[in-house]
């Protein structure tokens, strides 16, 4: 299954020493996301990707501690839950 | 309606209609320098629960634009209290041209310290003290953050000072003109004082945040920083309107947290607490 | 006494309000009836003193923001109720601002309410509360009648963003007296293209009458009755009569049709101009609110409450359901 973000446009974004708040404009909900939910939304929106692509990129792109796959899919869960990620 | 009554606190101008004539004389009487406004933000009715409570053990039911419908009714004799907390209602639930913030609010020199916690940690209390020390008094309830300007505007309505506090500012201003005392509220024993004469004067005289205090009363003294993302998360649940301001709440609450140097303040009493706010302040 | 007349002029005709208008009576009597948004965009761009206009972009403001969290609830909504391929049709509030239409701008939106084909119910109420919805009320008494006779789930509220959704699969209570054809309107919702519907104009406009006659005590009426107006403004009420009468609707539609008339000036075909006995007694209650935003007319109120419990209720029925709700 593939997950998308929205285009950064949906997004205000403003970075607060260890956590980012981001208004999510479609909801009108603010969101207080720390590291890597900031990451995995900026990757989803430029291309909707599933768990393992999303994984490999993070891994690549982004100095992530700890890159495990099953912590990313609870990641992804909370952050569809709260409607900022949906399956594309 | 019967009785009528109207003021301008600050930017903020209400209309109280009353069934009894009570609570209106008692709110003329303390709001009697304040100005009144031409077109009333919000309105407020101090209503009867049935009509033979008018009369007999009369019983008020706060109701106005906006209303919280749990809500008990006040006995007559707190006419005052119910004004006052209908007044704070009809901003708290429907205010949208301030972010609004529970924090209490002093001036120096046209920079701003608001202090914002739990009930009981002491903002009020604290913002009476700094007042009756040369500080003005902006407000002890509503911080009014303009989102264009980052600014904070002037909310001097009547102080409520609870249960040990009422000692603790008549201490402070021994001057101050008071309401009466009303005993065995909800709350506990409740007295209304009025802000001085500096404060109502200067009620349209916004400031610049300068100071975010997160006091606690009745520790041993300790400070701390405190980071804009925890200023953040305090600030939003200390707001009542933050959600319904969409973007304008974002853009002001962030702008506020970063521009604006906070810290977290445990104080034993007031006078510590001077102490700490004063020193504070020189760092700036 | 002053009533909501004032308010019913204002919105019908917003260039005559003259300059010595009362303005704080006004905007009290808009904020009662949950019209102020209404009223404001109605006044944008006319010649206004300066606070007025300040205060009324200050509500078109609000109004905004509660159109956004409405379509964002529809949203959530959507998605989880995507993978069952059902039908969900939007109504009211959320459906006027999800299909642009003249009844959404400015107006004050509650509770998301959607319409589902009976059959897909339970896998409906399944989807919602794996999504995040729960349950309002935990009351077994109440819970089991309402899924027996009302016309809709009790209420859910989604834990996080703390908003509410009814779930019917009629528009009125199975238990009154009028049945409309519930498969026709599912069969004749138009697709908004995003896989959420809205009812045909013409049932737009049934539903609505249905809502404000047949359902409820008027409260809130003036606000729906500005619905009517807005919906045949912008639709047209030619097929309106026939297809009220397939839902066995024709008197509410036609009280409906020479109400806004009459408070409005809505442009209705000729024989809905006159005025029908009873009829004022529908003014008075859909109008009474003073200056100070007080409801008033006590006994016309009262009145309009018993008939609603009747409306929904067979009169054995209201007795044993009241019964049982005082012996608990």
């Amino acid at each position: 299954m593939r997950y998308r973000a929205p285009a950064p446009e949906a997004l205000l974004t403003a970075g607060l020493d260890t956590l980012t708040a981001v208004f999510h404009r479609p909801s009108g909900i603010t969101h207080l996301l720390a590291s890597p939910a900031p990451e995995i939304l900026a990757l989803l929106a430029e291309e909707a990707l599933d768990a393992d692509d999303l994984l490999a990129r993070l891994a690549a792109r982004f100095d992530l501690a700890d890159a495990n796959r099953e912590a990313l899919v609870a990641r992804l869960d909370e952050l569809v839950a709260a409607g900022l990620v949906e399956p594309a | 309606m019967r009785h009528v009554f109207s003021v301008r606190i600050g930017p903020i101008g209400f209309r109280v209609g009353s069934d009894w004539r009570a609570p209106i004389d008692a709110l003329g009487e303390l709001y009697r320098y304040y100005p009144s406004p031409n077109l009333p933000d919000f309105t407020v009715r101090l209503e009867a629960t049935h009509w033979w409570r008018r009369w007999l053990r009369p019983s008020i039911r706060i109701a106005g634009d906006y209303t919280l419908p749990e809500a008990a009714p006040l006995p007559l004799a707190q006419g005052l209290l119910a004004a006052e907390m209908a007044m704070n209602l009809q901003l708290a639930l429907g205010g949208r041209r301030f972010l609004l913030l529970h924090a209490s609010c002093v001036e120096r020199d046209g920079r701003a310290l608001l202090m914002t916690g739990e009930s009981g940690a002491g903002k009020s209390t604290l913002a009476t003290m700094l007042a009756a020390r040369g500080w003005r008094f902006m407000s002890d309830e509503f911080a009014l953050i303009e989102p264009e300007t980052g600014l904070v505007h002037p909310f001097p309505r009547l102080i409520s000072l609870k249960n040990a506090a009422i000692a603790a500012a008549i201490a402070a201003r021994p001057d101050a003109k008071l309401g009466p005392l009303l005993a065995g509220t909800p709350k506990g024993d409740i007295r209304h004082m009025v802000p001085d004469a500096l404060a109502v004067g200067a009620m349209d005289e916004p400031a610049l945040p300068a100071l975010l205090l997160y006091p606690r009363y009745g520790f041993a003294t300790e400070v701390r920083g405190v980071l804009p993302s925890e200023s953040f998360v305090r600030l939003t649940q200390a707001s009542t309107n933050y959600v319904a301001l969409g973007e304008t709440g974002f853009g002001a609450l962030t702008r506020l947290v970063r521009e604006t140097p906070a810290h977290a303040v445990d104080y034993p009493d007031g006078a510590a607490a001077i102490e700490q706010v004063e020193a504070l302040w020189r760092t700036l | 006494m002053a009533d909501a007349l004032i308010l019913a002029r204002a919105l019908a005709d917003p260039q005559s309000l003259a300059l010595d208008t009362d303005w704080t009576g006004l905007i009290t009597t808009a904020r009662a009836e949950q019209l102020l948004g209404t009223l404001a965009y109605r006044l944008d761009g006319l010649p206004l003193p300066e606070d007025v206009a300040l205060l009324l972009a200050d509500a078109r403001a609000a109004a905004e923001n509660g159109r956004r969290a409405a379509l964002w609830e529809a949203e959530m909504a959507r998605r989880a109720l995507a993978p069952l391929g059902c039908t969900v049709v939007l109504l009211k509030g959320a459906a006027f601002v999800a299909a642009g239409l003249l009844a959404g701008r400015g107006r004050s939106i509650g509770d998301l309410d959607i319409l589902v084909p009976r059959a897909d119910l339970d896998r409906v109420e399944a989807a919602l509360l794996a999504a995040g919805w729960e349950w309002v009320k935990p009351d077994p008494y109440d819970d089991a009648y309402y899924r027996r006779w009302m016309h809709e789930l009790p209420p859910l509220i989604h834990r996080d963003r703390d908003r509410m959704i009814d779930v019917h699969h009629t528009i009125l209570p199975l238990t009154a007296r009028i049945t409309p054809d519930a498969g026709a309107l599912l069969a004749a919702a138009e697709p908004l293209g995003n896989g959420l519907a809205v009812l045909s104009p013409d049932d737009m406009l049934v539903h609505a009458a249905a809502h404000l006659f047949a359902d409820g005590d008027l409260a809130g009426g003036l606000r729906n009755l500005w619905d009517i107006h807005c919906l045949i403004d912008d639709h047209g009420s030619a097929g309106l009569a026939a297809r009220a009468a397939h839902h066995g609707l024709s008197k509410e539609m036609a009280r409906a049709l020479r109400l806004t008339h009459r408070l409005f000036a809505t442009p209705v075909d000729p024989a809905y101009r006159e005025v029908r006995p009873g009829d004022a007694l529908y003014l008075r209650r859909l109008l009474a609110r003073d200056d100070w935003g007080r409801p008033i007319r006590p006994a016309t109120r009262l009145a309009f409450y018993v008939r609603s419990h009747w409306l929904r209720m067979p009169p054995a029925m209201l007795a044993r359901h009241l019964w049982a709700k005082w012996r608990r």
